[in-house]
């Protein structure tokens, strides 16, 4: 909650300005019932007409102070939340983006994604209505109470006995709520997961006729949820009444009492009158407070949640090179080792070497490890042990920069977003349409990007689902191409792309990115087949390293793969 | 908009309003008791004050205080208050027992109503959206229903109430309520009439923003790779500014409603001093005589006063809960819209029930589009007898599917007639024609739930052994039984536990339970590695032995062995034969065979 300090300090100018305006517009609304009383009980008495009038003017006067206090004061309160969760989301959102692929997976994108949206929204929330309520209220309570005590100590007593009860109640009731509401939060999951499931799987149910089956599960998270909703209301149902029922209740201790006193002489009925007044003032500003106390544990847990992200340190410091590797390879890889999860091993003992200009063809089942390769070598992880050079020196020396504008990445399931074709492609870099059309040529794109009427600037939507599968990969290997990376890396990324298209764009690359170190990660033998390079990889481990040739004599799987696929890329 | 829309609209509203009550109607034994409630318990709280007046008039007798009244008066406030409270509690616990059954009641009648919809249903609606028709919508309704409904009822009642108490009080205090309402109402009416635009604006802003950073983070591997962080936060910025910005304009301009309102409020409270000062000064100078429409005492001054405190509330809410009202009747209109929503047609009344199926499937002269004007299949004839295999191929986004569609009856055909077993498909109960077929689809499908759930869920009375025997089947015992908890183990829609691959082996072993005549494989294995594929050649092989197989496939081996293949292009089934045929005939599948040599 502290950091939350730190963004509001820049402003603070503005703020206790709007303070000093909302406690004055407050006072102006203090004011009000204690002229009504004055009125009935002092004025009346002279039995002087002009008189009342003119207090009545002063009680107009301080109503219109008290509600222009309150605009302005609001307004600014306003601009002062604007301009709060503008940086604190900003702020979010950039770290976010920074943060090393490992906290991502520990977060998990959904999380990191509400923490963004809703987690924010609350935090916001809560900024503006402690500066719209947070002044009122307190200052409502403590002047009511301090105004209330002037005017009859034993009265005011009287009544402020029943707020500690009220505060009790409200507390120990909201601190309930809250893992009640988190109860069915958690079974409105539950309640959507199914929705989601069927919505999904409608094909097989209805193949498979497990309507009425389908219809039970439901019907089991919907009642589940529904008895805790109801629960939940119903515990929390009691603040309402029994707050009302207390200060009622102090209303009636207080008239009580007022006989007593009135009877003696000590008080009279116009205060009485008064202390009603105030006595709703102070139960409207404890209504205030009691509210922002339940929205206070909610921005609480946002708050929490924002800034566990906004602390988290990336892992992936720069380190210093203790020693150079052998400079003639551009990249290499020595005995690297990496595990996710610190249990199975995901790269064990993973040792190649690539010289300038070659290409790598990686092969293997899925899970086998082919993407932690990439992953390793774009540093969203760091190797447990091992070491993975590019031109010798250690890629945990490298600025961040550096590493990243060395290579051109196509990514499997990779990254479409609502925007131009051209802006997809460029992706924000300063590039010229002469390398994005050549980039794209490359890439078998050009063609069918000049066929659609409006060419690059072609509207894609989100995910890119205007576009089919083989479409889409060329897009984001044109993305890769056109910056001329040094090290261009196709992971999985011509899966879609029919037998000939995918000739065409090998052949493209060879032909025109001789310079360029190449790395393709495939499921197909075609694909990889013409690489310098090409390693087999089986649970972590390289099992087969050589050319094509060498491995269908020597890799007894590369030749198990190879001839199931013998033509297996048929009419894909 | 033209007068007719208008009306139209109009009476939409007002059957949705209709239908709506009819679910609240349908719960009366809680409904009427929970009006019952509100009107007594709002009785019993509007009549507090009256008490109170009365004790405060005992108190200021000018002969003494009245203890005899005062303390009559006093516990007739506790019995008032205390019983208000009780009654709105039991009230409040009335009208989410009410709301809930009402929810249940409605989140079953859409769930259950989805699954019958058509699959077409499906493939033209997002799932957020559906899910957002269950969660939100029905949520919204919801809090309409047990809390702005109570609301509502006692807002009227106090209104109605205090105006009816005040004008026992003063006739002539009347005067300022009757000028200061209206202000306050047309006032509300206006400020949110400029004030609604604004914080819609707000809402789309700020689902922008929403929509744009869950973009971006879906990309973040791909950001942080080209080391685009900074460009990609920039344009979040542009968003965040704008949606920050459309929250201070709503913000700057909602600022005055409530202060305003209190000003309103508060000058009648101010007018109704003054008026009932001098009146209280005459009648206590007797120019005004006790009985007379002026006459008042000064605990009838308080009583008036604590009423015009009371009606000033619900007037400040009214705008509000309007508000609310017409979103839930928007989320309830989206939600009847389901409801209404065309269910696939029933069977014909003469279908029949068919067991033990031999397997011949017949597509005779079929034509068939999506929508009206855009045919997909033209004529298509095949006869599939049993036992055989028709595989079907052609590129990506051919129209495979289509096929596929029509044999379960996902979709009927435009025109001809689809036979399975020489009896029409049309004649069959639609549960039966379906049991008769098992599929492995492309998009594997698991649900929450344990391994054995997810393969036993094809064949629900299968024994443990025959279970375990389809999982060997299809080469995924060894990985089952390597998970912690085995055939035990929950899977979970993103658990990282379980590759795509492994995925369809579990829904290749659901249909190996399966003893259906008909097989259905639509690029069953495509997630499937090579290798693994190879392992399973035979567990599939075996899989297709003696039924009737309908094949979407891309590997040569499964289409070169198949009976018939239906060469699909650009939606009609250009080529028809075995591999042989085609072979010989040199068309399109002739070239495509042959490319992959070249």
């Amino acid at each position: 909650m502290r950091w939350i300090f730190s963004y509001l300090k820049p402003q603070r100018k503005r703020m206790s300005i709007g303070f000093v305006i909302k406690v004055i517009g407050t006072l102006a609304e203090l004011f009000i019932p204690m002229i009504l009383t004055y009125i009935l009980e002092e004025v009346i008495k002279t039995q002087n007409i002009s008189k009342i009038i003119l207090f009545g003017v002063l009680m107009a006067f301080c109503a219109v102070v008290a509600s222009l206090g309150n605009i302005i004061a609001n307004r600014m309160a306003a601009r002062v939340t604007m301009i709060f969760s503008s940086q604190m989301r900003r702020d979010l959102f950039s770290k976010t983006l920074m943060l090393s692929a490992r906290s991502t997976d520990a977060f998990t994108v959904p999380s990191l994604e509400s923490r963004i949206t809703s987690d924010t929204y609350n935090v916001q929330n809560f900024i503006g209505m402690m500066q719209r309520m947070g002044v009122r209220a307190p200052i409502l309570l403590l002047g009511g109470i301090s105004i209330t005590l002037i005017m009859d100590k034993f009265l005011a007593l009287i009544m402020i006995a029943t707020l500690p009860i009220i505060f009790i109640v409200v507390y120990s009731i909201s601190k309930k709520g809250v893992p009640l509401y988190t109860k069915v939060q958690r079974s409105v999951d539950d309640m959507v997961r199914v929705v989601r499931e069927d919505a999904q799987g409608i094909r097989v149910i209805k193949a498979l006729s497990k309507n009425e089956y389908e219809n039970a599960r439901y019907e089991k998270v919907n009642k589940k949820l529904c008895r805790e909703e109801a629960y939940a209301g119903t515990v929390m149902g009691v603040v309402n009444p029994v707050m009302t029922m207390l200060m009622n209740l102090g209303i009636v201790a207080v008239v009580l009492a007022s006989a007593f006193l009135v009877d003696k002489g000590r008080s009279s009925a116009a205060t009485v009158i008064a202390f009603m007044q105030y006595f709703t003032l102070i139960s409207m500003a404890m209504m205030s407070l009691s509210r922002m106390f339940v929205m206070y544990t909610k921005c609480a847990a946002s708050a929490n949640r924002i800034a566990s992200v906004i602390e988290e340190k990336s892992e992936l410091v720069k380190v210093e090179d203790e020693k150079k590797g052998d400079e003639s390879f551009h990249i290499s890889f020595e005995n690297v080792s990496f595990s996710y999860l610190g249990k199975k091993k995901n790269l064990q003992d993973f040792s190649v070497s690539l010289k300038k200009g070659q290409s790598l063809g990686i092969i293997g089942a899925t899970g086998s490890g082919k993407s932690t390769f990439v992953r390793l070598l774009l540093r969203f992880y760091d190797a447990d042990s091992g070491a993975i050079r590019i031109n010798g020196k250690d890629i945990r020396s490298y600025e961040r920069d550096e590493l990243t504008s060395m290579f051109g990445v196509a990514l499997q399931n990779d990254f479409l977003y609502a925007d131009t074709i051209e802006e997809n492609i460029k992706f924000g870099r300063d590039i010229s349409n002469d390398d994005m059309i050549r980039a794209a040529k490359i890439a078998q794109a050009h063609d069918f990007i000049s066929a659609i009427p409006d060419g690059y600037s072609h509207n894609i939507s989100a995910k890119g689902t205007n576009l089919s599968g083989g479409q889409r990969q060329r897009v984001l290997i044109s993305r890769a191409i056109a910056a001329r990376p040094q090290i261009l890396i196709l992971d999985d990324s011509s899966s879609a792309l029919d037998y000939k298209t995918d000739a065409s764009l090998r052949s493209a690359l060879k032909k025109e990115l001789s310079g360029t170190t190449l790395i393709t990660v495939a499921q197909r033998v075609s694909s990889v087949k013409d690489c310098d390079i090409i390693i087999v990889i089986d649970d972590g481990k390289i099992i087969g390293k050589g050319t094509h040739e060498e491995l269908l004599d020597a890799c007894l799987e590369y030749k198990e793969i190879s001839d199931s696929q013998m033509g297996g890329a048929f009419l894909d | 908009m033209t007068d007719k829309n208008k009306a139209v609209k109009k009476k939409s509203k007002r059957g949705v309003f209709l239908r709506l009550s009819k679910y609240v109607l349908a719960q009366w034994p809680l409904f009427v008791p929970a009006i019952i409630l509100t009107l007594l318990s709002n009785q019993l709280s509007l009549i507090g004050p009256r008490y109170s007046g009365a004790a405060i008039d005992a108190i200021s007798l000018s002969n003494g205080v009245d203890f005899d009244t005062v303390f009559e008066n006093v516990i007739k406030m506790i019995v008032c208050y205390v019983g208000s409270a009780v009654l709105g509690y039991i009230l409040a616990i009335v009208m989410i027992r009410l709301s809930q059954r009402i929810i249940f009641k409605m989140r079953k009648q859409v769930f259950e109503k989805l699954n019958t919809l058509p699959v077409g249903y499906f493939d033209t609606h997002a799932t957020g959206d559906i899910i957002s028709h269950l969660s939100y919508d029905i949520d919204t309704i919801n809090s309409t229903l047990s809390h702005d409904l109570i609301q509502v009822m006692t807002s009227i009642y106090t209104v109605v109430g205090s105006l009816i108490f005040m004008w026992q009080i003063s006739k002539p205090m009347m005067l300022v309520v009757i000028i200061t309402v209206p202000v306050s109402i047309i006032f509300t009416r206006y400020r949110s009439k400029k004030v609604r635009p604004l914080f819609r604006a707000r809402s789309k802003k700020y689902g922008e923003l929403n929509g744009y950073a869950e973009e971006m983070l879906s990309g973040s591997r791909s950001i942080s790779a080209y080391g685009r962080q900074e460009v990609i936060s920039s344009r979040f910025n542009k968003h965040n500014d704008e949606a920050m910005d459309a929250f201070y304009k709503a913000e700057y301009h909602a600022a005055m409603l409530f202060p305003t309102i209190n000003l309103i409020n508060n000058i009648s409270l101010t007018l109704v001093a003054v008026f009932g000062g001098i009146l209280y000064m005459y009648s206590q100078s007797g120019v005004v005589l006790a009985g007379s429409v002026m006459f008042i005492t000064l605990g009838g001054v308080a009583q008036f006063v604590q009423y015009s405190r009371k009606f000033a509330g619900p007037i400040n809410e009214f705008s509000n809960i309007l508000h609310e009202f017409q979103s839930a009747f928007s989320a309830a209109e989206r939600v009847f819209r389901i409801l209404d929503e065309k269910p696939e047609p029933e069977d014909a009344k003469d279908a029949v029930e068919i067991e033990n199926v031999e397997g011949r499937v017949e597509l005779d002269n079929i034509t068939f589009g999506y929508v009206e004007d855009k045919i997909i299949l033209k004529n298509v004839h095949v006869d599939a007898k049993k036992g055989q295999t028709v595989a079907i191929v052609g590129p990506t986004g051919a129209g495979k599917t289509t096929v596929i569609n029509l044999l379960m009856r996902f979709y009927d055909p435009n025109s001809g007639q689809i036979r399975m077993d020489s009896i029409p498909t049309l004649d069959i109960k639609r549960e039966d024609l379906r049991k008769a077929y098992t599929m492995v689809l492309q998009d594997t499908w698991l649900f929450y739930g344990t391994v054995y759930d997810n393969i036993v869920y094809g064949k629900e009375n299968a024994t443990p052994d025959e279970v375990y025997e389809a999982a060997r089947a299809a080469r995924i015992d060894s990985y089952i039984e390597s998970l912690p908890d085995g055939y035990d183990t929950i899977l979970s829609d993103d658990g990282i536990n379980i590759s795509k691959g492994q995925k369809q082996l579990i829904t290749i072993a659901r249909a190996f339970l399966s003893d259906a005549p008909m097989l259905i494989l639509d690029e069953a294995t495509s997630n499937v590695d090579s290798r693994t594929e190879i392992k399973i050649q035979d567990a599939m092989t075996e899989l297709m032995k003696n039924r009737t197989c309908f094949v979407i496939a891309h590997r040569l081996s499964t289409i070169q062995n198949a009976d018939i293949i239906l060469v699909v292009k650009d939606g009609e089934i250009i080529e028809q034969g075995n591999h042989t045929q085609l072979l010989k005939n040199g068309g399109f599948y002739s070239s495509l065979y042959n490319s992959q040599f070249s």
